[in-house]
């Protein structure tokens, strides 16, 4: 029996002044033109809390909004509120920066985090009232040092700012005097993205209904690398942060793949589940401080605030058929391989049409399409488009090629099949699985029959390939009352077998 | 006159569009060499 | 453009000579087709990268434009290119591209 969607976690965190210092267009902007006007202007076209947690795409990355909610709001949506928007969501939540520093401190083994006392003591009461923050990561804060302490190891020891409101809070030192993979600068990326990773593990476990302990595998599907000189990409985010979650149970590993880790670690983890290696495995993520600000010279030059000031998680928790959750279908993969090529028609060819072909669908057999849920607000002031509406067009006018779709209800495609963007620019974060947590309910509630899930990756940028990758995976109603009806019973056999005795009998009979 | 033909290329391509391997197919055919391709990637 | 990218196209002008290079582009957009080209005509309009400044003057098309088309194997263009012409909005990148031509290109 395929393994089953059990539930979904989506998390934000919003760090706006991680924008500024962390964000590479702006490293890189202070590198290149360090007294440039674009670097003045950031601090002040930077997002409130408010502003970012009203923010229509996001209440609906954490499940406050359904897409098809958020695709009746009129664009762009970067100056609308959502007025009865809230923290926190069916998912997850938008948690503020004060609170998110204090649990990356508490994600912090190595003493490398260090926090100003006075923020702490400001802050600590409201983190603690999270109620998805146990009492053993509160127990984990710290109670801070002298905010001297700090600028010493900022100004001499290389160690990177920790800010609040443009005030320097605290700190994340390095982990090592020469090793650069222990920088404070990897260090700092890497225990933010465990930290979100957290998170979104905290939820997942919350969403499926499932307790700590019945974890047994964690996959990270991020796209940051931890490890030493001798072995940079050695990882274990997976375990790490399973560590300060408390899954005790549990073990884990990473895996990479640029965008499309995502999906790939899904497959990975409904395969173990369906083997019987593990009865739960969760697939996580943190987010990724290179990108905030990413298109922010964009939006400034035309007028919007900066949009990419959250970093993103997700988790989703796969486990055994339970007869009621959504499959994931192993036997409707699809896989961009070595020799499929570059070319667009040949991508989605791989990954929609290889897996519809094994099973006779057409295209237009599959009800909605979560390819790359990018947030076209934020895409489109840059430049790079709506990018989910141009992966609908591509399935379209593949579907068209086929002769599945009549070339006229090409422009209706997109809507009947697709769904408007709402994730943060968080690279693998937007990758095909924001649609899970939403796609496994209207699933489960009848409203769709199925789904299709894909996740892209753009290996070039690591410089050892210049191939594309992808995968896909279908999700689809839960077939375990099927099985149990097209099963034989009990009665049935007893029938089966006293007729077969009975014409055995007359043949015998007959034969006389 | 020929624009590609006895020329070198160079190929930008874009992850969201045409991507550079596909133009640098493409490119060829056109009687020109094809002396980088990268392909961007903007989300 | 990426800057990486930005500095190649830099040192094949050098190798090469300008009126020799022919820039290809694959942008999804009108308008990011636009930056594209102006970026190997006019300089870095982002002023981020190493052709800030620098006038290449660079001939530069859309892999999609009528000229390019025109020049390729039918077939192949058909294989590798052609469904994007149902994706992309080729008119406002060509339009783009001609303006960028017409103010900037050298050869």
């Amino acid at each position: 029996m395929n393994s089953v969607i059990k539930g979904a976690s989506y998390i934000l965190a919003h760090t706006p002044d991680m924008v500024f210092y962390n964000g590479t267009t702006q490293t890189t902007e202070k590198i290149v033109n360090p007294e440039s006007e674009y670097l003045k202007e950031v601090p002040n076209n930077l997002r409130t809390y408010e502003q970012a947690m009203k923010y229509w795409p996001n209440q609906t990355y954490i499940g406050n909004v359904h897409p098809e909610e958020l695709a009746e709001v009129e664009f762009p949506w970067y100056d609308k509120n959502k007025e009865d928007a809230d923290r926190y969501g069916k998912y997850g939540e938008i948690m503020p920066q004060e609170e998110f520093l204090l649990l990356v401190q508490a994600s912090d083994m190595f003493d490398v985090v260090k926090l100003e006392k006075g923020f702490v003591a400001a802050h600590k009461e409201a983190f603690a009232a999270d109620p998805i923050i146990s009492e053993d990561i509160v127990a984990r804060v710290q109670e801070g040092v002298e905010l001297s302490e700090i600028e010493h190891f900022v100004n001499e020891e290389h160690a990177e700012g920790l800010y609040h409101d443009a005030k320097l809070v605290g700190c994340v030192k390095r982990a090592h005097d020469i090793d650069a993979n222990l920088s404070a600068h990897v260090m700092h990326e890497n225990l933010m993205s465990k930290a979100t990773s957290v998170l979104a593990l905290l939820y997942a476990v919350r969403n499926a209904g499932i307790s700590k302990e019945d974890v047994e595998y964690v996959v990270d599907c991020a796209e940051e690398a931890c490890g030493d000189m001798n072995q940079r990409g050695g990882g274990n985010f997976a375990k790490a942060a399973a560590e300060v979650a408390g899954l005790s149970n549990a073990t884990g590993s990473d895996a990479r793949g640029f965008c499309a880790a995502p999906t790939h670690a899904v497959i990975e983890a409904a395969a173990l589940v369906k083997s019987g290696a593990y009865k739960c495995v969760v697939v996580t993520s943190g987010g990724c401080t290179a990108k905030l600000g990413m298109n922010g010279k964009d939006h400034l030059k035309k007028g919007l605030p900066i949009l990419e000031d959250c970093l993103g998680g997700f988790a989703v928790v796969i486990t055994e058929n339970d007869g009621e959750s959504a499959e994931i279908d192993l036997d409707m993969l699809g896989r961009h391989t070595v020799g499929t090529g570059s070319a667009p028609q040949a991508v989605i060819g791989s990954l929609v049409t290889s897996s519809l072909d094994k099973h006779g669908m057409k295209i237009t057999d599959i009800d909605k399409y979560s390819p790359e849920m990018q947030n076209p607000d934020i895409t489109k002031p840059a430049g790079a488009g709506d990018v989910p509406l141009a992966n609908y067009k591509m399935i379209g006018a593949l579907a068209v090629k086929r002769g599945e779709l009549e070339k006229k209800d090409l422009a209706t495609f997109p809507a009947q099949h697709g769904l408007t963007g709402w994730a943060p620019t968080q690279g693998h974060i937007p990758s095909g699985v924001p649609y899970i947590g939403f796609a496994a309910e209207d699933i489960k509630a009848g409203k769709i029959k199925n789904a299709m899930i894909i996740g892209k990756g753009s290996l070039f940028l690591g410089r050892m390939t210049n191939l594309f990758d992808g995968v896909s995976f279908v999700m689809h109603a839960n077939t375990g009352a099927e099985e149990a009806q097209a099963g034989v019973s009990e009665e049935e056999v007893k029938g089966l077998i006293a007729k077969a005795m009975k014409d055995f009998a007359e043949t015998l009979m007959a034969a006389e | 006159m020929a624009i590609l033909e006895g020329k070198k290329a160079i190929i930008i391509g874009d992850r969201d569009g045409v991507p550079g391997p596909a133009i640098a197919e493409c490119v060829q055919t056109a009687g020109a060499e094809v002396v980088f391709s990268s392909t961007e990637c903007f989300v | 453009m990426d800057l990486e990218n930005q500095k190649r196209v830099k040192e094949f002008a050098d190798e090469y000579g300008p009126e020799n290079l022919v820039v290809i582009l694959g942008a999804a957009e009108g308008e990011a087709a636009g930056l594209a080209a102006e970026t190997v005509t006019a300089g870095d309009p982002t002023f981020a990268g190493p052709l800030t400044g620098v006038e290449l003057g660079l001939k530069t098309y859309h892999v999609c434009e009528e000229e390019m088309k025109a020049e390729f194997d039918e077939a192949v263009y058909d294989e590798q290119v052609g469904m994007m012409e149902m994706v992309l909005d080729v008119d406002d990148i060509a339009s783009e591209m001609q303006s960028i031509r017409d103010q900037f290109c050298k050869y």
